[in-house]
């Protein structure tokens, strides 16, 4: 007990240390988080009719961030599969970097459902015993099942893994395994249960579609391992972590399959809807071409569309692939691109023009987009936490000490190091 | 002996009277709610309705009628009634097609059938026999009240003008308010 | 590195007071009652789901709600929670060919319902339809304005709840905040709906409103004949719909709807699909009938027909 009790002090100390550069980060996101929770407390005062969504459209901005970030989440898998599955050695120790995403994106999930909803003081009604789960019939009480059960998941690895490694142990495979492996159909039901409960929606043609959760998927494994791509080069350059180029490339090129059946299985649809041309079209002509001269969203989902097919080639063209200008500039595109196409671009659509042929167009309001930000920045807070624990704990810099009860830290060279990089790069 | 045999008479003719309306009363009602027979011979339902919108001042029509000589020849009203412009198979038919001729307080059915205003829907019903049929179900035109109690009943002519019977368009309620101005 | 530990304390600290403050905010505004919040606050908080409720937490409840109305609109307000009529399944009927447009019916279903003014909520929808198009919800228009309706080349669609048979709203609901009633009526508990507008997004009629902000219900508008599933006054933050007129239609006798009582031209009909001598089983086997989005399976309780 009192083991845990120093190693928890350890990473208290941990995360109370660091660069200028670690210090600024973390002031300005505590900031953002300062106004998103300003942001949610006026929304709460007035209720949600300060965000701009009507009966016409009951969903919006929260939810589609929602969406977008169960695929971040989900995409944990696809560093997992060839670290654990096939032993291969470049992305093992990185694994961890992802269930830790996987966590920090689940939490974000959790928050913009809650400020989603109009009665938060009523949570409890969601938790069996104390209220009633209205499973297996509602997806959303799959959801609620599915999405707690991935974060716990992840959690336990993310934190089990750092946990043997800081006692200098190996993982119990009889207790790991199972756990990686349920990890991966854990992934992916996260994210075919969010498809699934739009898709599941008959009133809505435009989500209708069987090939959603195909689709869900295959976004998720681009815009997940992009977002990994950066921040390993990120953490490659401040850190002892070395991250081998050989696993980026694959990665990217992971990307770049993942991709083109995301854009195939677009491909599939268009044709389907607008060859067919039934009254199911209107949904997605909104969104292409606009409808009776309303027309928000058409910018925006062909900046994704010319976002991802650029990418797309960035990532197939191995000479792009493997340099890191056009690789960077291709996983931002990616990261754009699918934050469009499946966040506003898939919630909204469904949505307009509503059942009864009205056309409202949704743009999200100033609060909307402030505690959105708010929750972003408590996204990257809690990374940047659990990044700052399991790095040291990765790269051998903080382990329990000889006497098996005391913490041991050897951050100050890193300290120094991380330091001296964010002074040059401050001085650039 | 004579007498006691009036005496039974009326006793079984009270009890008898009490098992019917003992039976009457429990005997779920028939036909079309709220329809009730009325007594006057024919086997017509009554429909309890509103009292028909008359002109103010118009009715009794015989106030003015009685004094004059009925003319039966078919013309256009020159002195009186020249408000009232028909405009329902005009070309066949006239006043006292529907008017008694008589009775000016009545109408008059193509049977010869003298019914008053409040019974004008028989009248109506003469020719419109599907609107009718939908009216004393309660499918055509408007019926209040209880939807499993009793019903009250609008005329034919509390809705539509005898003469002129389409319906007039009226002024709608406001449009609702569009989302954009929802705040 | 002296210098190191004051910046870190000082960085420390900020967070610390930011983040209690937050807390404070959130906990507060999230409606959760406090410490020494009076004892009824705590009863509507911990209520348990209608149908949970045994007879005397009902009664109990229905009177905390009586009071709570009567002190907030300062008149005597009756909740009731009739239950269904045995052997009653509710059914409506709409006659495509009478209905003007007028809005009449929206209005009086605002009036008896207690609908929010302000924001204004509307239970019902009419519809405008050009008699080319027909039944094309595309080229539908909610905000006709002439002078007079009906407009040439047009006919109306008044749209509310159809209350189905088979409800994708009731489905969707993650914590049964909406169900079917045995009369065939779909009712929201509102003490119990967590405000997530998934029945919303599932229900293909759009006969489902949410409570964007604090219901704007003027006292003197008030209806004070309420049920509890019905017209009773509602919170913010939870979604309502049509309910058939739930506290007219299940006393006997029940009067007929706010709406029917409304339509000036008679196209409004209902009754007790289960008598087979009632008005809407009349209808179904002497008209024209068709439901709409029949291809969705909802099987609506609610009929349009063309009586010409």
């Amino acid at each position: 007990m009192r083991k845990i009790w120093e190693f928890f002090k350890g990473t208290l100390f941990l995360v109370s240390k660091g660069s200028r550069a670690y210090y600024a980060w973390m002031v300005s996101l505590l900031i953002l988080m300062a106004v998103g929770v300003a942001a949610y407390a006026y929304q709460l005062q007035n209720g949600l009719i300060v965000t701009a969504m009507r009966d016409e459209v009951s969903w919006g901005f929260y939810i589609s961030n929602f969406t977008f970030l169960v695929g971040v989440a989900a995409a944990a898998v696809l560093l997992v599969i060839p670290a654990y599955v096939y032993k291969w050695k470049p992305i093992k120790e990185i694994a961890v970097l992802g269930e830790m995403l996987a966590v920090s994106a689940m939490v974000m999930c959790l928050l913009f459902v809650t400020v989603d909803i109009g009665r938060p003081d009523r949570f409890w009604h969601l938790i069996p015993k104390f209220g009633i789960l209205n499973f297996p019939q509602s997806l959303l009480a799959w959801d609620v099942v599915v999405l707690n059960t991935y974060l716990i998941l992840n959690l336990v690895i993310a934190v089990y893994i750092c946990y043997k490694h800081y006692n200098r142990e190996e993982p119990n495979p009889n207790f790991f395994n199972p756990m990686i492996l349920f990890s991966i159909p854990a992934a992916v039901s996260i994210h075919t249960v969010t498809a699934f409960l739009y898709n599941g929606l008959a009133a809505r043609p435009f989500w209708n579609a069987s090939i959603l959760a195909p689709r869900f998927l295959a976004s998720a494994f681009c815009s997940g391992p992009a977002f990994m791509i950066i921040l390993f080069q990120v953490i490659r350059k401040y850190t002892r972590i070395d991250i081998k180029n050989e696993a980026v490339f694959k990665v990217a090129e992971l990307i770049a399959y993942s991709m083109f059946i995301n854009l195939f299985l677009l491909g599939a649809e268009v044709f389907k809807e607008f060859y067919s041309d039934t009254i199911h079209l209107a949904p997605m002509h909104y969104l292409f071409f606009g409808l009776k001269g309303h027309s928000n969203l058409v910018p925006y989902i062909w900046t994704a569309m010319i976002f991802n097919v650029t990418a797309f080639f960035l990532f197939l063209i191995p000479q792009t692939r493997e340099n890191f200008v056009t690789l960077n500039i291709g996983c931002v595109l990616i990261f754009v691109g699918v934050y469009i196409e499946k966040g506003m671009g898939l919630v909204i659509p469904g949505l307009v023009p509503d059942v009864l042929g009205e056309i409202y167009e949704y743009a999200p309001t100033g609060t909307e987009l402030l505690l959105a930000l708010g929750i972003w920045a408590t996204g990257f807070f809690i990374y940047t936490l659990l990044l700052r624990v399991a790095i040291p704990i990765l790269t051998g810099e903080f382990y329990v000490g000889d006497d098996g009860v005391k913490p041991v830290i050897v951050d100050t060279e890193f300290i120094r190091k991380a330091d001296a990089l964010a002074e040059q790069s401050y001085r650039d | 002996m004579k007498r006691e045999r009036v005496r039974y008479g009326c006793i079984l003719a009270a009890v008898a009277l009490c098992l019917l309306a003992g039976v009457a009363a429990a005997a779920p009602p028939k036909g079309p709610q709220g329809a009730k027979k009325n007594g006057n011979g024919a086997d017509h339902p009554q429909f309890a309705v509103p009292k028909p919108p008359f002109t103010p001042g118009i009715f009794p029509c015989s106030e003015c009628h009685k004094e004059m000589k009925p003319n039966p020849t078919r013309r256009e009203m020159k002195d009186e009634h020249t408000g009232i412009v028909l405009n329902h198979a005009q070309g066949q038919r006239w006043c006292l097609d529907c008017h008694d001729i008589a009775n000016r307080d009545r109408l008059r059915l193509a049977s010869g059938e003298r019914i008053s205003f409040d019974e004008s829907y028989r009248l109506c019903g003469q020719c419109h026999g599907d609107k009718f049929r939908d009216w004393r179900a309660g499918v055509h035109g408007k019926r209040t009240g209880m939807w499993n109690g009793e019903k009250q009943y609008l005329l034919c002519v509390h809705c539509h003008d005898p003469h002129d019977p389409r319906y007039k368009p009226i002024a709608p309620m406001p449009p609702p308010v569009r989302p954009e101005a929802i705040k | 590195m002296p210098n190191e530990g004051t910046r870190d304390a000082h960085a420390h600290r900020m967070s610390r007071r930011k983040m209690m403050k937050g807390a404070a905010a959130v906990l507060g505004a999230l409606a959760i009652p406090a410490a020494d919040a009076p004892a009824s606050v705590w009863e509507a908080f911990f209520q348990k789901n209608f149908r949970e409720l045994s007879k005397p937490e009902l009664e109990k409840v229905l009177a905390r709600l009586e009071k709570e109305y009567g002190k907030r609109y300062g008149k005597a307000v009756k909740v009731k929670a009739t239950p269904p009529i045995e052997g009653v399944l509710y059914g409506y009927g709409l006659d495509l060919s009478r209905c003007i447009g007028c809005r009449r019916c929206v209005y009086g279903c605002v009036q008896e319902n207690n609908q929010s003014r302000d924001p204004q909520i509307h239970w019902i929808r009419v519809l405008q339809l050009s008699k080319e198009r027909g039944v094309d919800l595309e080229e539908a228009e909610q905000y006709y304005n002439p002078a007079k309706v009906p407009e040439k080349g047009h006919f109306y669609m008044p749209v509310q709840c159809h209350q189905c048979e088979n409800p994708p709203c009731v489905k969707v609901c993650p914590v049964q905040a909406t169900w079917k009633e045995r009369d065939g009526i779909t009712v929201v508990d509102y003490n119990w709906c967590i405000g997530c507008r998934y029945c919303m997004a599932a229900c293909p009629y759009g006969a489902r409103h949410f409570n964007w902000k604090k219901p704007g219900l003027p006292a003197a508008d008030l209806v004070t004949e309420t049920h509890y599933l019905g017209n009773r006054p509602r919170p913010v933050g939870v979604v309502e719909k049509c309910t058939f007129c739930i506290q007219r239609v299940r006393n006997t006798p029940g009067r007929y709807t706010a709406c029917v009582e409304a339509c000036p031209v008679g196209a409004r009909k209902f009754g007790n699909l289960l008598d087979p001598e009632g008005e809407i089983r009349y209808l179904i086997e002497n008209k024209r009938v068709f439901i709409l989005k029949e291809d969705l399976n909802t099987r609506p309780k609610f009929y349009y027909f063309y009586a010409t």
